[in-house]
């Protein structure tokens, strides 16, 4: 089996690229909703849901990912769910994710000015239209910069799912190493993928993150 | 239903797991911090290709998975003739990881080190050396403490992965007695219980430490 050409090599790894941008993609999209919807309960005043929405981002970001993936992978199947890699990497990526992006939308929600709020309630907006009109619009200038750098962990995070099974540019790696023994090659091609899909997302990260801060 | 007792009778070897997933993580935060302080002071003082290299460094490593640089470098060195045992390439995976996110943060505390103050010190005849140790470094130090805390038990939570070159880490404790009791969620159940306290105790540990190492920060909070 270990007539594998470097050119070989390198078009089996860029073959499985798509999956670890569909994980990522599943992991960003599907943490978004999951934050927004977290972010949207802490709106709404109550001290139980705001305590309860604290703990659960505290305890996800204070336990390492790969258990969180293990405790999806060997845990769900106790809730009788049949479990494949792709759904408990999802599962814990989500979870990952939404953790940090409802930490982060809602700092940017309360760097608004409360005089914000208080100016369009006195001015006769409801709860609903002061949040979608005056404050939402400032909340995601102060928010993109740290939600767009975040997606440069959430690649990086999806190389875990190697480790529970999932077939991404990692584990085709090890696979790969383990068939042709040239790991100089294969990992240095994987990594300079991740930099490929990253470096461009970081500069932008950047770059919003500057020019935000001037406009304030 | 969990059932806790069997996963109980390894506790011996999961402390011991936890034990060098400690004492692994600890040796390369110090590793990073020193390589991390003499990169950002690089980076600060010498422009041209040497801060390049540091900015090259470390966008490698902030823009790739852990996972693959610990890959790279047991696998990949071993490849080039430089073996190394697993322990030996986790510490120096970790410390390079470490050592990158540092830099970032220590010349984030950098940036602003006023000129006069490292002008007066220069000028009471203080050597570069003591002016850098004594008089520019800790209060940068001070400014970025809680990121860098907090970056270090992202580390020590990051190193579970070295599980992966079969280092007798903590996971790879974990990995054995799911094996061999055949209870997988309880075990990882409590052995995330173990990195998360651990992780815990070490922020709450520094805080209570913090004005120790920084004494003028006492003054200024008055």
């Amino acid at each position: 089996m270990s007539q594998f050409t470097t050119w070989g090599i390198v078009s089996t790894i860029i073959g499985k690229l798509p999956w670890t941008l569909c994980l990522s993609l599943i992991a960003f999209l599907g943490g978004a909703v999951v934050a927004s919807l977290l972010t949207l309960l802490t709106t709404l005043g109550s001290r139980l849901a705001d305590a309860c929405v604290s703990m659960v981002i505290a305890t996800i970001q204070s336990m390492p990912l790969l258990m969180l993936m293990f405790l999806c992978f060997f845990g769900l199947p106790l809730l009788q769910v049949n479990v494949s890699p792709l759904l408990a990497a999802s599962v814990a990526l989500i979870a990952f994710t939404a953790a940090f992006l409802t930490e982060t939308w809602r700092a940017a929600l309360k760097a608004v000015p409360r005089g914000q709020w208080e100016a369009a309630m006195a001015s006769g907006m409801k709860h609903g239209d002061t949040l979608r009109v005056i404050v939402l619009p400032q909340a995601v200038r102060i928010a993109t910069p740290g939600t767009v750098g975040f997606l440069v962990q959430v690649v990086k995070a999806t190389a875990l799912a190697s480790i529970v099974g999932f077939m991404e540019i990692t584990r085709a790696g090890t696979v790969l190493n383990n068939i042709t023994y040239r790991p100089f090659l294969i990992f240095a091609i994987i990594g300079a993928l991740y930099m490929a899909i990253n470096l461009p997302i970081s500069l932008l990260a950047r770059r919003l993150e500057r020019r935000f801060t001037f406009n304030n | 239903m969990l059932m806790f007792r069997d996963v109980f009778a390894y506790s011996d070897m999961l402390l011991s797991g936890l034990l060098t997933s400690i004492v692994l993580c600890g040796l390369a935060g110090f590793a990073g911090f020193a390589l991390a302080i003499f990169c950002a002071e690089l980076k600060r003082t010498v422009p041209g290709p040497a801060s390049w290299a540091v900015s090259a460094y470390v966008e490698t490593i902030r823009n790739t998975p852990f996972i693959v640089q610990l890959f790279f470098i047991y696998f990949g060195m071993a490849s080039l003739g430089w073996r190394m045992s697993p322990q030996a390439a986790a510490l120096v995976a970790l410390s390079l990881n470490a050592g990158a996110y540092f830099t970032e943060i220590i010349r984030g505390g950098l940036m602003d080190g006023s000129r006069g103050i490292r002008e007066a010190a220069l000028a009471q005849g203080m050597t570069p050396l003591q002016v850098y140790l004594r008089i520019v470094l800790p209060p940068a130090l001070a400014k970025v403490d809680k990121p860098l805390v907090g970056q270090f038990v992202l580390i020590f939570l990051g190193s579970a992965v070295i599980s992966q070159i079969s280092v007798e880490d903590l996971t790879s404790a974990a990995q054995f007695v799911q094996t061999r009791t055949f209870r997988a969620f309880e075990t990882y159940i409590l052995v995330t219980a173990m990195y998360v306290s651990v992780g815990l105790s070490f922020s709450l540990a520094y805080g209570r430490i913090r004005l120790a190492l920084f004494p003028w920060l006492r003054e200024l909070r008055q």
